[in-house]
């Protein structure tokens, strides 16, 4: 992982910020994360982590197991200043096991997810889709261009078993503009689902 | 290369900071909580509180204090209710107010549309 260490010069906030946003971006090691959210964060990305020790709190039922041993996750962040209130927080993390037990403790009220995807290694994705669909957050899929096998959208499409509602997008991790296309795609996909919602709830 | 101090910590250093507490006091702090200081550190403060003043003179979400002290998120949380028990800091909540009319939990749309137009205008 390639992020900053802490004591680099900090990029302060705007006296007047008193609204932090998450938007998460989960995907496979080596997939692009920590790249996207560089590409357009403000400040380069920091590092930390999280630890749960604790037995039998949340869903990570511990009792029996006899030895507690930690959960930890370890996650990437960047953040984008969208005016001088609002504060988007970009979070790359790995969308292994272990981390969907620290998820509601991490990222409860997450505007959404970034599933990025690199279209060699599909079935690395298969698990954050199915944890995001059972946790009824939001997300779009972007697929990372790695100059790899030429699969169309509906080939990766099937092999994601994606809802046809979820947008399927492509972008090169390293470019700030297609980083940005990205973030926008997820935020119109949030719109649309509001609207949608809007709709059904109407009498 | 040298390991990220904090990481493969000693449990037992984690637990003297918090004098072995491993939950908050209080449940409010998210990982954006936007963390500003009220006051000037004063000499006899733990360290890591001094640190935390120091760097919340401008408004700083709990995630960077996490990653300035290199203490884990739930550490620093303690370490932050202490402060705003007493007064030394202020904290920001995040305002979204999830809608939870449907099966999927959707931000308002005040808030979708700040983020597309800060997208839009500042990226």
């Amino acid at each position: 992982m390639d992020s900053v260490t802490a004591s680099e010069a900090r990029t302060p906030l705007a006296a007047t910020a008193d609204n932090g946003l998450k938007i998460v971006i989960v995907g496979g090691f080596g997939v692009g994360k920590t790249t996207m959210v560089r590409s357009v964060s403000d400040i380069r990305p920091l590092n930390t982590e999280e630890t749960m020790t604790q037995a039998g709190e949340g869903t990570d039922d511990r009792s029996a197991v006899p030895n507690k041993t930690a959960t930890t996750v370890a996650f990437d962040f960047g953040r984008i200043s969208l005016d001088e209130h609002t504060v988007l927080y970009l979070f790359g993390a790995p969308g292994q096991e272990r981390f969907w037990f620290l998820w509601d403790r991490l990222f409860a009220g997450t505007l959404g997810a970034i599933v990025l995807v690199d279209d060699r290694r599909l079935a690395d994705s298969w698990y954050a889709i199915d944890r995001l669909e059972h946790h009824g957050t939001p997300f779009v899929v972007a697929r990372n261009d790695f100059g790899g096998p030429p699969y169309t959208a509906a080939e990766v499409r099937k092999a994601l078993d994606l809802d046809p509602n979820v947008p399927l997008l492509t972008c090169d991790a390293r470019s700030r503009a297609a980083g940005k296309q990205v973030l926008i795609s997820l935020a119109e996909h949030l719109q649309s689902l509001a609207a949608a919602q809007q709709e059904t709830a109407a009498p | 290369m040298t390991p990220r101090p904090g990481r493969d910590d000693d449990p037992d250093r984690l637990y003297t900071l918090t004098q072995g507490r491993s939950r908050p006091a209080t449940d409010e702090f998210d990982l954006v909580t936007l963390v500003v200081a009220e006051s000037d550190p004063v000499p006899g403060m733990q360290s890591e509180h001094v640190a935390i003043l120091r760097m919340c003179r401008r408004p700083t979400a709990v995630v960077e204090v996490s990653a300035q002290l290199k203490l884990p998120v739930s550490i620093t949380k303690i370490l932050l209710s202490d402060l705003l028990e007493t007064g030394k800091v202020t904290a920001r909540h995040p305002r979204t107010t999830p809608n939870t009319a449907g099966a999927q939990r959707l931000p308002d749309p005040t808030t979708l549309e700040k983020v597309l137009v800060g997208l839009r205008h500042r990226l």
